[in-house]
C-alpha cells in the first residue's frame, strides 16, 4: 500500500474526483448541506445564548432582591391584601439578623413628576428616572465608570447633593461630550453635582434602564424628595461560599416577622435571586445547545448516509474501472485505500465548503444585527467548534466510505474482462 | 515460460457443476507467438483468465516464469500481474476519465514509480505507438484503433514477459485489424511472449502457433509454418 502522505496517491484521488465533477458534487452535497445547517444553527444558538446571558451579565450571581407586595394571607388580625412599606429600621435589623449577607443596599426609585423635562442643564434637558442607592449597589450590579466615581460612603453620611448619571443622560445633557465632572444639573427642581458617568454592563435593570437613570445617594434622595424612612427595594448578596437562597430566605423571613406577615405567606414579600435566574437561563442555553447538536449531527449523519449510498452506486458503476485497476496490479488494499480516501476527501471538502458558507452567512447576519436587538447577539461559531466539526467530518467520511470500500474490494479483476 | 499441467476448472452453482477446463497441458516458451482459438463456450476465456491470474483453477499446476501460481493471496496475484503480464482487451478497457497518458501510466502507479518518471515512460510508450500527439486526449476522443494502441502501450509499460490479448481486434474494422496485428507482431519480434485469444482465423494465421480448444480440452495444437502465411 502506498504511503498515506505520498503525493502521487493524492494526485490519483484528485484526478478521480475532479474528472467526475457531477458525480463528486452529487456525492458531496449531503455533507455540504448538513455542515452548513449545523454551522448556521450552532451560530444562531450561540447568539441566542449570548443574548440571554447578556441580560444578567453584570449582576452578581449570588444577589437577591426584595420589594413589597400586598399580603396574601390574613394574619394576627390583619386582613389579607394589606399594603406595607419597608423602612430604614428594617435594613438595620436585617444587617443584625443575617450575618451571611455580604452587600446590602436599600433603594429608592423616582421619576419625572412633572410633564416637562425633570432634568435640566442650561439649555439641555430630558426626562429621566432616579434611583437612590448605597455604594454597595455597585457591587451587586456592576457599572463601568466612563467618568469619575460611583456614590461613596461620604455622600451617604453627609447626604450630599451629588449624582451619577447614566450614559444616555450624559449624551443628552452633554451633546458636545465635554467633561461632566463638577457640573451641576437640576433634578426635579433641586441642583446636584455630577461625580460620575456610569455604563451598565447588563441590559437588564433594577427599576428602569440604567442608561437613562440618575443615581443619587440613598440618604440624600430620601430626605430631599420627602420620602421619610420608606425603602422601595432591597438588593443584597451572599458572602462567598454561602448559597444565595439561604440569604434570600432569611431576609424575607426577617421582613415578614417585622411587618406582621404570615411566615407561609408567599405573596407579601416579593423577591427573586439571580442564581435561580442564571440557572434557568443556563439550562435554557444547555437545552438549546443540545437540541442544535442533535438536529445538526442528525443532518450530518443523513448527509453521510447519502455519501455512502451514492458511493455504493458509483462503486457499482465503476466495477469495470476497478476491475481494470486490479488487472493492472492494484491490490485490494490499494482499492480500499482509494475509495476510503475519496470518501474522506469529498466529505472534508464538502464540509469545509459548508462551514465557510455558514460562517459567511453568520458574519453577514451578525453585521446586520450588530446595531439592533440584544436578544440575538454576535452569531458565530468558535474556532474549537470548527476544528471539532472537521474532526467529526473525517470520522464521518471514513464511516461513509467503509461499506462502499468493502464492496469495491470484493470486485475481482476478472470483472475487467467480462464483456457487457 | 508458461507450463500448464492437467489444469481443471469447474464453475459450481447450487444446482449444476460446469466442468469448463478438463485437464489442459500446455507449454509456451519465451518469445512464442501463440493464438488460442475456439468457439464460445470452449473454455478459451477461462484459460486466458487463469493464465492472467485473474481466476483460479481447481486442480493441476500452473507455472509462470518458474513460479508456481497457486493459492496466491490477492496481493501476490496483483504483484505478479503487475510484473509479468500485460493485458489487451477486446473493449480496450481504458479508464474513461483519464487521458491517454494517464491510462498508460497507471500500471506504474501501482508499481510505486514516481509521477515524473511515470509520465516520461508513458510518453515514450505512446510515442512508439505513434500517439504522442494524442497523449492528452480522453479515450472518448480517440478512434478504436487509437484506443487499442493506447491499451497496448499500457500493457507494455511495465515491461511484462507475456502479453495476453483477449479478442484484441474484436471491436475493430478489418483495415485496423491488419494494422493492429502488425503492432502485436512487432512486439513479438522484440522478444515478448504473445498469447492472443481469438475466433478469427485471419488473426490466428498471423501467429506462429495455433491452439484449438474444444469443450475444455486442447483439440489441436499446430505450429504455423512460415509458408502458410502469405
Amino acid at each position: 500500500m502506498k504511503n498515506f502522505f505520498d503525493i502521487d496517491r493524492w494526485q490519483e484521488i484528485w484526478i478521480t474526483i475532479t474528472h467526475n465533477k457531477s458525480r463528486s458534487v452529487m456525492t458531496a452535497f449531503g455533507v455540504f448541506w448538513g455542515m452548513f445547517m449545523l454551522v448556521l444553527m450552532v451560530g444562531a444558538g450561540n447568539a441566542l445564548k449570548k443574548g440571554i446571558m447578556s441580560e444578567i451579565e453584570g449582576f452578581a450571581v449570588n444577589s437577591c432582591f426584595f420589594w413589597t407586595q400586598r399580603t396574601g394571607k390574613a394574619y394576627r388580625g390583619f386582613q389579607k391584601g394589606r399594603s406595607w412599606q419597608i423602612r430604614n429600621n428594617d435594613i438595620t435589623v436585617i444587617r443584625q439578623r443575617v450575618p451571611e449577607l455580604q452587600y446590602l443596599s436599600p433603594m429608592l426609585f423616582g421619576g419625572n413628576t412633572s410633564d416637562q423635562n425633570n432634568v435640566v442643564r442650561g439649555e439641555y434637558g430630558g426626562s429621566f428616572e432616579l434611583n437612590g442607592s448605597y455604594p454597595e449597589a455597585n457591587e451587586i450590579q456592576t457599572n463601568r465608570m466612563l467618568f469619575g466615581r460611583y456614590i461613596n460612603d461620604i455622600d451617604i453620611e453627609g447626604k450630599r447633593k451629588v449624582c451619577v448619571i447614566g450614559e444616555r443622560v450624559y449624551e443628552v445633557l452633554f451633546p458636545k461630550k465635554e467633561n461632566p465632572l463638577g457640573s451641576t444639573i437640576r433634578i426635579n427642581g433641586i441642583y446636584f453635582q455630577i461625580v460620575g458617568v456610569s455604563q451598565a454592563l447588563s441590559s437588564a435593570s433594577i427599576g428602569g434602564d440604567p442608561k437613562t437613570t440618575i443615581v443619587l445617594p440613598f440618604t440624600t434622595m430620601q430626605q430631599t424628595f420627602n420620602q421619610g424612612d420608606v425603602v422601595h427595594f432591597v438588593a443584597a448578596t451572599a458572602k462567598p461560599g454561602i448559597k444565595v437562597k439561604v440569604v434570600q430566605d432569611k431576609i424575607a423571613a426577617t421582613l415578614r416577622d417585622l411587618h406582621q406577615i404570615a411566615a407561609d405567606d408567599k405573596e407579601g414579600v416579593g423577591s427573586v435571586n439571580v442564581e435561580d435566574q442564571f440557572m434557568m437561563f443556563n439550562n435554557l442555553g444547555l437545552g438549546i445547545t443540545a437540541l442544535i447538536w442533535i438536529v445538526g449531527l442528525g443532518t450530518l449523519f443523513a448527509g453521510a448516509i447519502g455519501i455512502s449510498n451514492i458511493m455504493l452506486v458509483t462503486v457499482r458503476e465503476r466495477t469495470k474501472e476497478i476491475g481494470v485497476r486490479r488487472a493492472l496490479g492494484a491490490t485490494p488494499s490499494n482499492i480500499v485505500g482509494q475509495i476510503l480516501t475519496e470518501s474522506i476527501v469529498l466529505t472534508i471538502l464538502a464540509g469545509i465548503g459548508g462551514i465557510v458558507l455558514g460562517v459567511g452567512i453568520l458574519s453577514a447576519v451578525g453585521l446586520a444585527l450588530s446595531q439592533g436587538d440584544q436578544f440575538f447577539k454576535d452569531p458565530q461559531i468558535s474556532f474549537t467548534t470548527g476544528i471539532g466539526a472537521l474532526f467529526i467530518l473525517a470520522v464521518i467520511g471514513t464511516l461513509a466510505g467503509f461499506i462502499p470500500a468493502q464492496r469495491a474490494m470484493m470486485i475481482k479483476p476478472i470483472e475487467a474482462i467480462r464483456e457487457e | 515460460m508458461i507450463k500448464l499441467r492437467n489444469i481443471n476448472k469447474s464453475y459450481r452453482t447450487e444446482a449444476i457443476s460446469l466442468h469448463v477446463l478438463k485437464g489442459i497441458d500446455l507449454d509456451i516458451r519465451q518469445g512464442e507467438y501463440v493464438s488460442i482459438m475456439g468457439v464460445s463456450g470452449s473454455g478459451k476465456s477461462t484459460l486466458l483468465n487463469i493464465l492472467g491470474i485473474l481466476d483460479t483453477y481447481d486442480t493441476g499446476e500452473y507455472r509462470l516464469n518458474g513460479t508456481l501460481i497457486k493459492d496466491l493471496s490477492e496481493k501476490q496475484a496483483a504483484h505478479y500481474r503487475n510484473e509479468l503480464i500485460g493485458f489487451v482487451f477486446q473493449s480496450f478497457n481504458l479508464i474513461n476519465f483519464k487521458n491517454a497518458l494517464e491510462n498508460v501510466a497507471l500500471p506504474l502507479y501501482y508499481k510505486d514509480i514516481g509521477r515524473k518518471k511515470r509520465n516520461a515512460m508513458a510518453m515514450e510508450a505512446l510515442d512508439k505507438m505513434g500517439l504522442k500527439d494524442w497523449a492528452h486526449h480522453l479515450p472518448s476522443e480517440l478512434s478504436g484503433g487509437q484506443k487499442q494502441r493506447v491499451a497496448i502501450a499500457r500493457a507494455m509499460i511495465s515491461n511484462p514477459k507475456v502479453i495476453l490479448a483477449d479478442e484484441p481486434t474484436g471491436a475493430l474494422d478489418s483495415k485496423t485489424t491488419v494494422e493492429m496485428m502488425g503492432v502485436l507482431t512487432d512486439l513479438n519480434r522484440q522478444g515478448i511472449t504473445m498469447i492472443i485469444v481469438t475466433h478469427e482465423s485471419s488473426v490466428a494465421s498471423v501467429t506462429n502457433r495455433v491452439i484449438h480448444l474444444r469443450d475444455g480440452i486442447i483439440e489441436k495444437d499446430e505450429p504455423f509454418v512460415q509458408e502458410q502465411k502469405i
